[in-house]
């Protein structure tokens, strides 16, 4: 055999062996791409949280931290409750149709969308780049606002608007309502945020 | 390997030293001689010419400060907070090691846009300097991510809200949007995990790759040789020997004239660390100086001076912008078709990718386009060196208003960069959508327009005369 001959057989073992260097090399990218995912204490980190209501008076918000996200907890008037009436037509999405599994539990989707009609329970994380939008909870014409202003939430990132019920207003960069956590009632004045199973 | 070389018996220590080393070590010999004492440049640099080496001084202070940094801080969700303020407190010379690094970010940006505005003006990324140009706009790329990533480093308000609102941003992609932003932040929220793997990156992975890449776009450059002012190519008119008439040694000649740069650089750089580190809240932003909050977001969001243009970009893209986009392919896909010059099949296909586009811009949020758009602005760069039709390089032969149309560039990223700072209003968001679509506009009707009107001849040689 001559030197400059090309001898196949051997040119097939090299492309097997590049191959199968191949197949090895992105098996072992597998474990450093898969490190990057959260770890086993992060997801066992969504504990749920007891919150205790009782003293909170009507028109007055708490926030908890759930999953180390802010949770808002509203105790909303009876005005505040009757004007989700009137931004029924105002908000995108007012009956929480859009992905329901993700952003409303079942109990939610309704007009106030919280199991009781005065309590609203809801993730202070705006649908559109996370920020924490502001409680403007005062009715009225206010800077930054619409005129007609119903009381509600108001992001200082992008000036998305949310209504009391976190419903997101029309026409703003938020493209969703505000999440509805997993919530239920241990007793009239114990709130459980993170899970409604044995409701 | 090369002869081996015997120094005269009566030779110098030191001369029969560089002998010993030269027989043992040759590369270092012809490296210098490659990249320093026979690499020749164009004897006509001017002001804009400073940038390059200053790039590298301030690539080298955020290195060493950078090392010493890492020597006190905690990656810690806990902790970091904190221990930047011990460094800033307690660490002897912590405050000004600190100083130095947080305005040499700001450093860093200031010299990578005005050494890529000098590309800009002079075309040096104009054949064969194509890969100069991209190792470059790589560059600037890691650059952007070294700066977001330690940006969350000393986890305050800002760090937080910020990298909360940008890895937010990956998660508007569809389909693996949210599941690749989980990735990066590596819990269901930014957090310790998050401060963790940043700090990895920022401080081992994105900087290797940083000086891998400067040594690229270095090689690249030295292979092809330096752009000047003129756009002429130096290395068509040689002397006898074969060195360019119009070159000279790049040291000693330029290694001095790059220290005057390097001092007036240092001038600045030092007033700006010792009065006025935090420049106003543009280099520090007050908000920062808050210890990260998860459950509050500042009142006004902002990112740092360096993003906002881009992030004006970002903002612009609202419903409104998007059917405007759709409008202007739709346009450009009717003038194609009736002015275009290209065959039936190509007009076809253009019309096809034009429907697609338009199809693919209502199906999505306008929030993901954003991202896009942001992207886009960045990534349009790489393809500069093809865009760029002008049968001449330099600015100083294109026609006279040419230098309009750069000028309005240049005011147009000032102004999205003001924007971008600015709260979001009526008024300024149709302003920076005017200045997203100036921004495309200039690059992708560049090689329409950069063939237009009349150009100057271009001399033999490069002007320059000796002071």
């Amino acid at each position: 055999m001559s030197q400059d001959a090309i001898d196949p057989s051997r040119r097939a073992w090299i492309g097997i062996a590049c191959g199968a260097t191949a197949v090895g090399g992105v098996a072992t990218a597998v474990p450093f791409v898969a490190s990057f995912a959260p770890s086993e204490r992060a997801k066992a980190a969504g504990a749920a949280v007891e919150v205790d209501i009782s003293s909170l008076k009507a028109g007055e918000m708490a926030t908890v931290e759930w999953r180390g996200k802010p949770v808002w907890i509203l105790k909303r008037t009876p005005e505040q409750v009757e004007s989700l009436k009137k931004t029924d037509a105002k908000v995108a999405d007012p009956e929480s149709k859009r992905k329901p599994d993700e952003l409303t539990p079942e109990y939610a989707r309704n007009q106030h969308r919280s199991r009781k009609p005065e309590l609203l329970v809801a993730v202070g994380i705006c649908s559109h780049l996370g920020c924490s939008p502001s409680a403007k909870l005062q009715a009225g014409a206010q800077p930054s606002l619409p005129d007609d202003w119903q009381g509600g939430f108001f992001c200082p990132c992008h000036g998305s608007t949310f209504d009391l019920a976190g419903r997101v207003y029309k026409n703003v960069p938020a493209p969703d309502n505000l999440e509805i956590p997993p919530h239920m009632f241990l007793s009239d004045s114990k709130l459980l945020i993170g899970e409604d199973k044995k409701a | 390997m090369a002869e081996f070389k015997e120094a005269p018996a009566d030779a110098s220590l030191v001369a029969k030293t560089t002998v010993w080393f030269e027989n043992r070590f040759p590369t270092a010999f012809a490296e210098y001689k490659k990249h320093l004492s026979e690499y020749y440049a164009p004897k006509n640099f001017n002001f804009w010419y400073f940038f390059g080496s200053l790039a590298i001084l301030v690539l080298a202070i955020q290195i060493v400060t950078g090392i010493f940094l890492v020597m006190h801080y905690k990656p810690d969700a806990n902790l970091a907070f904190a221990s930047v303020e011990y460094i800033m407190r307690d660490v002897p010379g912590g405050w000004i090691i600190r100083y130095m690094h947080s305005t040499g970010a700001s450093a860093f940006f200031v010299v990578v846009y005005l050494h890529m505005y000098r590309g800009l003006i002079y075309g040096s990324y104009r054949k064969p300097r194509e890969l100069v140009w991209i190792f470059g706009v790589a560059i600037f790329l890691c650059l952007m991510g070294e700066a977001f990533m330690g940006y969350l480093l000393p986890w305050g308000q800002m760090s937080y809200w910020g990298a909360q609102v940008i890895i937010n941003l990956f998660a508007a992609i569809p389909f693996v949007g949210p599941d690749l932003a989980l990735l990066i932040r590596g819990d269901y929220v930014v957090g310790d995990a998050t401060l963790n793997r940043f700090f990895a990156f920022h401080v081992i992975a994105i900087p290797l790759v940083l000086i891998g890449l400067v040594v690229a776009h270095l090689l690249a450059l030295h292979d092809v040789g330096s752009n000047n002012p003129d756009g002429v190519e130096i290395k068509a008119t040689k002397d006898a020997t074969g060195k360019p008439l119009d070159g000279i040694p790049f040291h000693p000649y330029y290694t001095v004239h790059d220290i005057l740069g390097v001092s007036v650089f240092l001038m600045i750089f030092s007033a700006i660390v010792f009065f006025a580190p935090e420049m106003g809240g543009y280099f520090l932003e007050f908000n920062n100086f808050i210890p990260a909050d998860p459950l509050k977001t500042p009142a006004h969001i902002a990112p740092v001076w360096y993003f906002t243009p881009y992030y004006s970009m970002l903002r612009a893209t609202t419903d409104v912008m998007v059917n405007v986009l759709c409008v202007i392919f739709a346009l450009g896909a009717v003038l194609a078709f009736i002015k275009g010059s290209m065959s039936g099949k190509a007009k076809m296909a253009m019309a096809v990718g034009a429907l697609v586009a338009i199809a693919l811009l209502k199906t999505f949020d306008a929030k993901f386009w954003g991202v896009v758009v942001m992207g886009a602005a960045v990534v349009i760069l790489f393809f500069l060196p093809w865009l760029d039709q002008s049968p001449v390089k330099s600015i100083r032969y294109r026609p006279g208003w040419h230098k309009y149309v750069y000028g309005v560039f240049v005011v147009n990223f000032f102004i999205l960069g003001w924007l971008g700072i600015e709260p979001v209003s009526e008024g300024k968001t149709l302003l920076s959508q005017v200045g997203t679509l100036y921004y495309f506009g200039f690059f992708m009707l560049m090689p329409w327009w950069s063939r237009l009107g009349e150009f100057k001849p271009v001399p033999e040689r490069v002007v320059f005369n000796a002071h």
